[in-house]
């Protein structure tokens, strides 16, 4: 672990950022040579630590700065999540085709290997940039920090954060975003919601996508949103399909209506 | 869930604290773990005997204290114990529930030297 900007030695990658590590390890750790140290042979030291300290507390610190960094400039961060396979990308440049005139848009792509996300998106002429997880099955607030510094989102756009393909982790690490957007396609189980909760449950918008293809399936739609509702009452559900373009005007109104809202601030 | 990263990032916390509270070998590990945090007991078990083999933690005790999930029944007005999130009151079978508590990941306290 790297204890000046808390880098981990992990396999994550950032496009264009060339991180230089600081020397770290164990033994540059020094412990300190306190009172404590002259004991007394047979004399037990332990003693009890209270540190009350959140386990996710250093990627909520990186998340906030995130967040301050969105809030200052006026940028709206959408944080995409799904399933591998959900269509998410086709979504994200089917969307971005049809509101770039709008609006400044960016995006950073998460996935474990290959850059073919980010190259999809650049093909829109937008700006994309990609992070490499790794190892890892989600990005974290520190991954997206770094990405903000290359990527550069320009004031008062929306940029969208299309995380790992994976319902399970990207639930927990915030990155600083406005909203999850949870993206389900009807091709997937109705009871994905009750399978995944936490998921569902950390997301203020789900995205049912592929409804062109619902004639030729047994997918139960108004189950699904009853089962989504169970496990986050709140949550807004939006059916759409990125193929055939029904009921994306709702979704870029939901987009509209989100970024307005960064612009005021606060 | 995500175990492996969880126990790194307690890696981490005891490494700063280690500085910070001036101390060099940690023995047990007191964590708090709500019910509905998503995280698997057993995985966190062995994440972090993994995690933090050859570290200042190397063989450390790991204590997990188990928090039930709370939630706020709106048609009870009242606060009610579940099992998972997608789960109705248990009073009135009713799915309005507000998640209210269980989904704590802290490090309580350490016993160190």
């Amino acid at each position: 672990m790297c204890t000046v900007c808390g880098c981990s030695e992990g396999e994550a990658r950032i496009e264009g950022h060339e991180h230089t590590h600081h020397p770290h390890g164990e033994k540059v750790h020094d412990y300190g040579a306190g009172p404590a140290h002259a004991h007394a042979p047979g004399l037990s030291q332990a003693r009890m630590v209270q540190i009350e300290q959140d386990i996710l507390g250093k990627n909520n610190e990186y998340a906030a700065a995130n967040r301050r960094w969105f809030s200052e400039r006026g940028v709206l961060a959408l944080n995409l999540v799904s399933s591998p396979g959900s269509g998410k990308t086709t979504l994200l440049t089917r969307t971005i085709q049809d509101i770039k005139k709008d609006l400044a848009l960016s995006v950073i792509e998460g996935d474990q290997q290959t850059a073919n996300d980010a190259e999809r998106i650049r093909k829109t002429g937008v700006k994309a940039l990609q992070i490499n997880t790794g190892k890892g099955c989600h990005l974290d607030g520190h991954m997206v920090g770094h990405a903000l510094e290359t990527l550069a989102p320009e004031d008062n756009s929306v940029l969208f954060i299309e995380n790992v393909g994976n319902l399970v982790c990207p639930s927990a690490f915030d990155l600083g975003e406005a909203h999850k957007v949870v993206i389900l396609s009807v091709t997937e189980g109705e009871d994905k919601p009750l399978k995944y909760p936490d998921m569902f449950h950390a997301a203020d918008l789900m995205i049912l996508n592929k409804i062109d293809l619902l004639p030729y399936l047994t997918f139960d739609t108004r189950e699904c949103i009853d089962y989504a509702r169970r496990v986050n009452p709140g949550i807004k559900v939006l059916q759409v399909s990125a193929t055939t373009g029904e009921g994306l005007s709702s979704w870029y109104q939901w987009i509209k209506a989100a970024h307005q809202l960064a612009q005021i601030g606060g | 869930m995500h175990e492996m990263s969880l126990c790194e990032s307690v890696l981490k916390c005891l490494q700063e604290s280690a500085k910070t509270q001036n101390f060099k070998r940690v023995k047990t590990v007191w964590l708090e773990i709500g019910a509905l945090s998503g995280v698997e007991i057993e995985a966190l078990r062995f994440s972090f005997e993994v995690v933090v083999k050859d570290s200042l933690a190397d063989r450390a005790k790991l204590e997990i204290i188990a928090l039930p999930g709370e939630a706020w029944c709106m048609k009870c007005s009242a606060t009610v114990i579940i099992e998972q999130r997608f789960d109705a009151c248990p009073k009135c079978g009713s799915y309005q529930l507000q998640v209210t508590g269980g989904d704590e990941m802290k490090i309580k306290e350490l016993e160190v030297e």
